[in-house]
């Protein structure tokens, strides 16, 4: 407990979380708001409200989390903090803890937020979050979000310059598992595979829109749960990893 | 009580700690010296755990710096003064590690009273010249009441003020029974404030002893004579040592024989003295002498 | 020579230089002391024109530096050593100072080689140790061959041969017959490189005279005697008005009398001495005793 209270001083002692978390909640919430807005009233779903969150927003708080390592790295607080907590692994687990732990929240903040402006602009719209599978696309933005931060933790503890975790994260998310698919044949096979696909698909809704969706088209071989406990498989491999090159690289 | 055995630190080929064991007791400051590239840093790093030894060891009171549940309240440290989140305040950084390591927030206010930075705590350190930075360093060090302290560098950025005040400070500290260990490379400073030194060149050993044992080795003892019978006393001392004129001064310097027997001298032949100055090596000749070899990077 | 002639500096308010006036003769090596927020930094830039003054002037060798027709080959500065591109290599950077100022481009060899960089030359700036780029901002301080130098902290990250080094440079500088000034905060280092000093506090000259001079009105002068005959030597320099002391390990700490005098007094009554050291205090003691009240470091931090 000591050590969480001690990541969350550091945390909330600077301002770049602040503007991380204000510019995702802009950015996520404010996609939906344009999208609602230049939509026929009565036209828009559910599906559609979570494209902010679940694409743009989840970009920054990816950078956010890695900028929580990599500032510590780049400012050299690592080393006070190393002296302070010798223990290295829990030292970076609290930092993961905290972290992940913010951004679940502030992913449901945005989902929840995306929902209830799209209600606000477009009244007329079916946007009631009745089953199971709706409240999973809805909700499950902030796990999406927290195994997101573990990862980008990990990168940022294992690249330790802020631009390179970030080209690294976006490049990942952003582009590279899309373009994958380019791959005749093979690349669908993969992309089944890859850890921001799964992660989307544990999103989709199903139904009509389902084509819409990100991860639309591929042929996924778990189920959508199964592919979250995929994404966060991939991504505490990743920490561990990270925590065992932490442990033994020199400060 | 910090003890080195047979420490080494390889970087592939470079041997930057080489082999190295020292003790430093409590109640003492001691001086760490070095040129640059001695292997001080590592070696200090290596001490607080920061940096895996390749070979030997290095304990604070028997125990690696790793194993201590909370090293803040054993060790305090100040490596770099810059260490410091620039947009984080200087109250905040005391508080987490404060936090860290179960010390009473109160004792946040205490370091900071100290040290003098009560007035700007809530400012960001990012705008902390390099001798306010320093204090809040000391700050962070002094946070756990600790029995070991380590300073590299201490006087950076400070004014002669705040130099005066550090010393007279790691003085009080040593004799309250803690163990200091600093590091700098200026001589005239650490003459003035280590009682012990460790001297390292290249990554090695090069001595252990007390600043005073230290300079007496590596310099030799001169005494300075003035005398209105200049010429005759010259005279009578040439027959027993070394004597050379000063002309600034006006006065001769004697190598080879105690300033004791220079006086008795002087009197047995009715010689006036006006002065009769033994003249003790500098920390600075002392060091250049033993550490010639070790040094490199040479100017002309 | 550097005049500095009711030489002022206000910002808004507050005033960082007050009426000052000193003057930097060549020959010597001066020293440039003063508690935190003195006014070092901003006199040292009003003598290289980059601030301007409220009021008064400051002028080497009889112009301000803003009129001078060739500036670096009258006066070189080393202000911040990190004033390099990093990505420039030192001879890069030498040669373009080289060449805004007309030098011939042999000079900048010649000034790599007296800072001993000359291995070193075609590297990038970025990639140097504090101490090399200390030398290379000397080199460039060096360049035009100037009569007057100013330096400011320039021992700072040096290690121990660079301080010796650059001191000993300095040193030979003024020999050369050059203005050479120094400001820093490390009074021991002072103590043993400038023989001159001028000590400013709150913006006012405290003083300027010669270093030896400032520690002797400063701190009270003693000599320290040892003798196998101090119980009659003692009673003597009482009788004529000295203060005696017991000193550490049965020596005598005598106030009120040089050594010439004890001395004298010695022989005279065949006394024989085995130690007759004049005790002089440090430059710290005396910079500490005439900056007492100009010292503003809590002031200071405040702001």
């Amino acid at each position: 407990m000591t050590l969480l209270a001690v990541e969350r001083i550091k945390l909330f002692s600077t301002r770049s979380p602040y503007w991380c978390s204000a510019l995702a909640l802009v950015l996520g919430v404010g996609l939906t708001a344009i999208i609602a807005a230049s939509t026929d009233n009565g036209q828009l779903t559910l599906g559609v409200t979570q494209f902010g969150s679940s694409q743009l927003a989840l970009s920054v708080v990816l950078v956010m989390a890695a900028l929580a390592v990599t500032t510590e790295y780049r400012f050299s607080t690592i080393r006070a903090t190393f002296l302070a907590v010798p223990n290295r692994t829990s030292a970076l687990l609290a930092k993961t803890v905290v972290v992940a732990f913010i951004a679940g929240v502030l992913g449901e903040i945005i989902a929840f937020g995306s929902v209830g402006i799209a209600k606000v602009l477009s009244p007329a719209s079916d946007l009631a979050i009745n089953t199971s599978g709706e409240w999973r696309h809805v909700a499950g933005v902030g796990l999406l979000y927290g195994i997101g931060a573990i990862l980008a933790i990990a990168v940022g503890i294992l690249v330790r310059q802020t631009a390179g975790a970030v080209a690294i994260l976006l490049v990942w998310n952003m582009l590279l598992e899309q373009l994958i698919g380019i791959i005749p044949k093979a690349g669908v096979k993969i992309q089944a595979w890859l850890p921001f696909m799964n992660a989307n698909h544990f999103l989709q809704l199903g139904g009509d829109n389902a084509a819409e969706q990100a991860g639309a088209g591929i042929d996924f071989k778990l189920s959508q749960w199964g592919s979250l406990g995929y994404f966060a498989g991939v991504a505490v491999a990743l920490l561990v990893v990270a925590l065992i090159v932490a442990k033994r690289r020199d400060a | 009580m910090i003890e080195a055995v047979r420490l080494q630190k390889h970087y592939g080929k470079t041997k930057a700690v080489d082999d190295l064991s020292f003790t430093v007791r409590p109640g003492r400051v001691t001086g760490f010296l070095g040129p640059n590239g001695a292997g001080k840093s590592t070696t200090m790093r290596m001490i607080l755990g920061l940096d895996t030894p390749t070979g030997g060891d290095v304990t604070i009171d028997g125990k690696h710096y790793a194993q201590l549940s909370q090293p803040l309240r054993k060790v305090g440290a100040l490596l770099d003064a810059k260490w410091v989140h620039p947009n984080r305040s200087a109250r905040s950084h005391l508080k987490w590690l404060a936090v860290s390591n179960r010390i009473p927030v109160s004792r946040v206010k205490e370091v900071l009273e100290i040290v003098g930075l009560t007035e700007v705590a809530h400012k960001n350190a990012g705008g902390f010249s390099l001798g306010m930075s320093q204090r809040l360093g000391i700050a962070g060090a002094l946070l756990g009441d600790p029995e070991v302290l380590l300073f590299d560098e201490p006087v950076n950025g400070l004014d002669p003020e705040g130099i005066l005040w550090i010393r007279q400070f790691m003085h009080r500290l040593a004799e309250e029974g803690r163990t200091v260990f600093v590091s700098s490379h200026l001589l005239s400073e650490m003459a003035q404030t280590a009682q012990d030194l460790i001297v390292i060149g290249k990554g090695q050993l090069i001595a252990q002893t007390s600043t005073e044992q230290f300079i007496a080795d590596a310099t030799q003892d001169t005494v300075r004579v003035r005398s209105p019978h200049a010429a005759k006393l010259r005279e009578i001392l040439a027959a027993h040592a070394t004597v050379t004129d000063d002309s600034v001064s006006g006065s001769l310097v004697v190598h080879g024989i105690p300033a004791q027997q220079i006086g008795e001298l002087a009197a047995e032949n009715q010689i006036v003295l006006h002065e009769l100055s033994p003249q003790r090596g500098s920390l600075e000749e002392a060091f250049m002498q033993l550490t010639k070899e070790s040094v490199e990077y040479h100017a002309h | 020579m550097i005049e500095a002639i009711g030489l002022t500096k206000r910002y808004g308010r507050t005033v960082a230089v007050d009426d000052l006036s000193f003057t930097v003769q060549p020959g010597r090596v001066t020293g440039f002391l003063g508690p935190n927020g003195a006014g070092k930094s901003t006199t040292m830039r009003m003598i290289l024109g980059l601030d301007r003054p409220t009021a008064g002037r400051v002028l080497i060798d009889g112009k301000p530096y803003t009129e001078l027709n060739r500036p670096l080959q009258t006066v070189g500065a080393l202000l911040d050593a990190k004033w390099v591109h990093p990505n420039r290599s030192a001879r890069a950077h030498l040669r373009w100072l080289a060449k805004s100022n007309n030098l011939p481009g042999n000079r900048v060899d010649q000034v790599l080689e007296a800072v001993g960089l000359t291995q070193v030359a075609g590297k990038n700036a970025g990639g140097f140790s504090l101490g090399m780029s200390q030398r290379l901002g000397i080199a460039a301080a060096l360049l035009g061959d100037p009569k007057v130098l100013l330096f400011d902290e320039p021992v700072n990250g040096l290690d121990p041969e660079g301080i010796l080094w650059i001191r000993t440079f300095m040193q030979n500088l003024a020999a050369e017959g050059r203005t050479v000034l120094v400001s820093s905060h490390l009074l021991s280092e002072m103590a043993v490189t400038a023989s001159e000093l001028i000590v400013i506090g709150r913006g006012k000259l405290i003083t300027q005279s010669s270093t030896q001079e400032f520690i002797d009105s400063a701190t009270g002068n003693t000599v320290l005697v040892r003798s196998p005959q101090l119980f009659k030597l003692g009673p003597l320099l009482v009788d004529k008005g000295f203060t005696v002391r017991d000193g550490a390990d049965g020596s005598f700490s005598v106030s009120g009398a040089t050594s010439d005098q004890i001395g004298d007094i010695a022989a005279a009554n065949g006394v024989v001495l085995h130690e007759l050291s004049p005790q002089r205090g440090s430059l710290e003691e005396a910079f500490m005793q005439l900056t007492g009240d100009a010292v503003e470091y809590h002031a200071e931090i405040g702001k």
